[in-house]
């Protein structure tokens, strides 16, 4: 009997360490994320010692020394911030892409909603002088408006369907073609300008953003946090494979098209205003995964921090490999995202999902 | 009120092909039940309508009441899991709806005790995905048990296992049944297995209950030969209960091939 007891006491001390672990790497995540953000910060075309960024941070947007301040809180400050965000949101919308898709190789723009919020910033660019708005606020909020539409579609598709992944990408696979080909029409109808100006959309680019678009898409973000708090341990019972989660009483088809909604977002709310920033929500969930498994409670932060990681990296790199003219980080993150998708699938070739 | 199963006249139609037409059974809790028949008989039609999740024709009640999915214990027959999770993590699982940010202890420890009593404590810390098909169906079926169901529905959930886990795992379910009364019903195809493990035997054939009862009335050498097409020799073992011999298929009968024609 007392090895039977010692047994337990072992299974439950081996399950407590490993929780540890797992928290211990999401901080440690987390600092990494302070540290890039603050090297993201002293690092651009005019540099800035630490010393001068403290002050600057200390002293606020009203500090005295206007230079520092102006730099820090009106130029870098809305694009690091925002870096963290998208970042965030696209590694969390990836997780949760992935999951309920159960593909390793699902991200947030699998079901179409790049190419949806492509075509709403092009067709703004072309049109937005129509539309009786400030100009900074008509290519996200079509943006925005044309991902939520190619969420609806899909999400029409599957309330007729039923929502399995099958029709869930499907569905997503004929919305991406659908938008695409819009797309082609309004470049081949565009004026060189016009054409340029689409193009560099397609490009994010954190350059874009201010405190405006950091404000909104942190609303969104966390609007969203919630709803994806609570649907933590379905999304894990999920993972069992659909027969399991359902025997369990999970109701699938329900967490299916929730966290479906929820992706869309977040997407939306990443790509508006910084434009298409790719393999971030493909990466960092496998890195996520990699380094705690499948336990969506570590995984979901972990997922977000990776994602804020990698893009806030692939911007000190930016920066750092052409300080005058900044490299739009969604190229960045898409060149070395190939090298790292071949790593992850190195390591992993089969079984599960990778 | 004594807890029971009762099944009124229930249907379960796939396109236009009846898969299950009209059974009826009134099943009283504390036992285990076996579900016996050749393939495509409707054991898994069965289960699935009873754990709810295809909708079927007639009444199922259990306890005088529709089934609720979230209280019951439904081991489907397809449940691979390719997930990175760690067995204890799958077992914790089964209580999937109570979980918050932080697990107590209290249920860390049910689940381990689980384990324990399945005889593999010692896998708790490997991954689910390291684990061999019967492995699997262990983890899978103490998870089900977590939940502490009143009525628990397993559908070929010991056909990977090995002979002792086979008897480990029936006994396991025998004392479950004795200490809180439930009602086990399962889907197997090993006749002595079911004739050894289980109070009551159903026999389907074609989608429609022919047999209900102990296992002396239902299985009998013209049973076997009319629904499975088998000769076999029922030898009397030390256990009590005959073990079923199966000697050879039976030919079949020239004239209803010529009634198919």
């Amino acid at each position: 009997m007392t090895s039977f007891s010692s047994g337990l006491e072992g299974m439950r001390d081996g399950f407590r360490r490993a929780s540890a672990r797992r928290t211990s790497v999401l901080i440690g995540a987390f600092i990494g994320l302070v540290l890039l953000t603050v090297l993201d910060l002293v690092t651009g075309p005019s540099g800035m010692p630490l010393v001068d960024l403290w002050h600057g941070l200390l002293a606020g947007p009203a500090g005295n020394d206007r230079m520092v301040a102006t730099i820090l809180w009106q130029l870098r400050m809305p694009q690091t911030v925002m870096g963290v965000l998208v970042g965030a949101c696209l590694g969390l919308a990836g997780l949760q892409m992935q999951t309920i898709l159960g593909n390793p190789l699902a991200s947030p723009f699998t079901l179409g909603f790049s190419a949806a919020a492509g075509f709403g910033a092009a067709l703004a660019i072309m049109f937005g002088s129509l539309i009786p708005l400030p100009g900074f606020l008509v290519v996200p909020a079509c943006a925005f408006a044309m991902t939520l539409v190619a969420c609806g579609l899909v999400y029409l598709i599957a309330r007729l369907r039923g929502s399995t992944p099958e029709i869930l990408v499907l569905g997503g696979i004929a919305v991406l073609f659908f938008f695409q080909s819009l797309q082609s029409l309004l470049q081949f109808l565009a004026s060189p300008e016009v054409l340029q100006q689409i193009v560099f959309w397609m490009f994010g680019s954190l350059l874009k953003s201010t405190w405006t678009s950091v404000a909104v898409t942190a609303a969104i973000a966390c609007a969203c946090l919630p709803f994806i708090a609570r649907s933590t341990w379905a999304l894990t019972t999920l993972r069992l494979g659909d027969a399991n989660a359902r025997s369990l009483g999970l109701s699938v088809e329900n967490i299916r098209r929730h966290t479906f909604l929820i992706v869309a977002l977040l997407t939306a709310a990443a790509v508006s205003f910084v434009g298409t920033i790719g393999f971030v929500g493909l990466i960092a969930p496998h890195v996520a995964r990699a380094l705690v498994g499948e336990d969506h409670r570590f995984s979901l932060p972990l997922a977000a921090v990776t994602g804020a990681i990698i893009l806030i990296g692939a911007s000190v790199f930016g920066k750092f490999i052409s300080p005058a003219a900044v490299i739009p980080v969604g190229i960045i993150t898409a060149v070395a995202g190939v090298p790292m998708l071949f790593a992850v699938i190195a390591k992993r070739g089969q079984g599960g999902m990778a | 009120m004594t807890m029971r199963l009762v099944l009124k006249d229930v249907v379960v139609q796939h396109d236009r092909t009846r898969v299950l037409s009209g059974v009826s059974a009134s099943i009283a809790a504390g036992q285990i039940v076996g579900l016996i028949g050749p393939n495509g008989a409707g054991k898994s039609t069965l289960l699935n309508a009873i754990a709810g999740q295809s909708s079927s024709g007639g009444k199922i009640l259990w306890c005088g009441k529709p089934v609720d999915m979230r209280k019951i214990g439904f081991m489907p027959q397809q449940c691979q899991v390719r997930a990175e999770l760690s067995v204890l993590e799958v077992i914790l699982l089964g209580r999937h709806e109570q979980l918050g940010w932080r697990i107590a202890d209290e249920t860390v420890g049910a689940a381990s005790r689980i384990l324990a009593f399945f005889g593999i404590g010692d896998l708790a810390a490997r991954g689910m995905q390291t684990l061999s098909g019967g492995q699997q169906q262990l983890v899978l079926l103490a998870q089900r048990l977590l939940r502490e169901p009143q009525l628990l529905l397993l559908d070929e959930s010991t056909s990977a296992l090995d002979v002792r886990h086979q008897m480990h795992v029936l006994n396991l379910l025998k004392d479950y049944v004795a200490a809180t009364g439930a009602l086990v019903l399962i889907a197997v195809h090993d006749l002595n297995l079911a004739a050894r493990h289980s109070d009551t035997i159903m026999l389907l054939n074609g989608g429609r209950l022919v047999g209900h009862g102990t296992l002396a009335t239902v299985i009998t050498p013209d049973v076997l030969r009319s629904v499975y097409g088998i000769e076999a020799e029922f030898i009397p073992s030390s256990s009590g209960v005959p073990v079923i011999l199966p000697l050879a298929p039976t030919l079949i009968q020239p004239e209803t091939i010529k009634e198919t024609r």
